[in-house]
């Protein structure tokens, strides 16, 4: 069988996705990511329940600035992954399904994720 | 030659079996999740930049420890669902899928256990 010639469709590598492709793969690596998050944090509250030489060094890697930058990716991966899946729960009826409305929330979606993320480390921090 | 009828066959074999019962509940633990997170994010950037006499004190109030394990448990609940779609959808060996289906559901009770405890203990002060 000689399929060799024939053009091929592009392929991941080499096809740039469009920005709601980005979106919708990220809803799925953030929510895999965000359970290791939580694995990360009963870590932490095992910790905290353990006593203070158990609390001691997790707390140091928490607010050390490696600490906080893995923490803060984790709180933006949590809010894209909370903007976005509202939006699912639109989608899932039926709604804002055509293309120049999916544009128009993708921005909706990664603005509003980027102004809660940044909101509340301000809150939090202030 | 089997006498029984393709549609006796395909019964109870299809997504319907228990397809439902996944999708409302990763869907309802989303929207619960919406306003919890909200709450959430902002406790735990303030409570884990402090040391470990401010978590026991934050933790022991009731209305903190109780919206914790509830964030807690709604977020294991959800990533347990969400990763068993992952599973499903990329593990394609019969034997590979269920040993990482019951292994998943495995570390979820164990993580609901263990942020349980450690939240009980923090909270009455054990």
């Amino acid at each position: 069988m000689t399929t060799n010639a024939r053009p091929l469709s592009p392929h991941l590598q080499i096809y740039r996705l469009p920005l709601l492709a980005i979106t919708s793969i990220a809803h799925r690596i953030t929510g895999v990511g965000l359970t290791l998050g939580i694995l990360l944090l009963s870590c932490w509250l095992a910790a905290a329940a353990k006593g203070p030489d158990a609390y001691q060094p997790i707390h140091d890697l928490i607010v050390s600035i490696p600490g906080r930058v893995v923490f803060f990716g984790f709180t933006a991966a949590l809010f894209f992954h909370l903007t976005n899946g509202i939006r699912h729960l639109v989608w899932d009826t039926g709604r804002g399904l055509d293309l120049p409305t999916a544009q128009a929330s993708n921005r909706i979606v990664i603005g509003s994720a980027i102004v809660l993320t940044v909101l509340s480390w301000l809150i939090a921090l202030a | 030659m089997t006498l029984r009828s393709p549609l006796g066959r395909a019964r109870g074999l299809g997504s319907s079996r228990s397809g439902s019962d996944h999708y409302w509940a990763q869907r309802v633990t989303a929207v619960a999740l919406v306003p919890l997170v909200l709450w959430f994010v902002v406790s735990l950037i303030t409570i884990t930049s402090s040391d470990l006499v401010s978590v026991q004190e934050w933790v022991s109030k009731p209305y903190n420890a109780t919206l914790l394990l509830l964030t807690l448990l709604t977020g294991i609940w959800h990533g347990l669902l969400g990763l068993q779609v992952v599973i499903e959808d990329y593990v394609h060996s019969p034997i590979g899928k269920h040993l990482s289906l019951i292994f998943l559901r495995l570390i979820a009770a164990f993580l609901a256990i263990s942020v349980s405890i450690s939240t009980l203990k923090l909270a009455l002060g054990g």
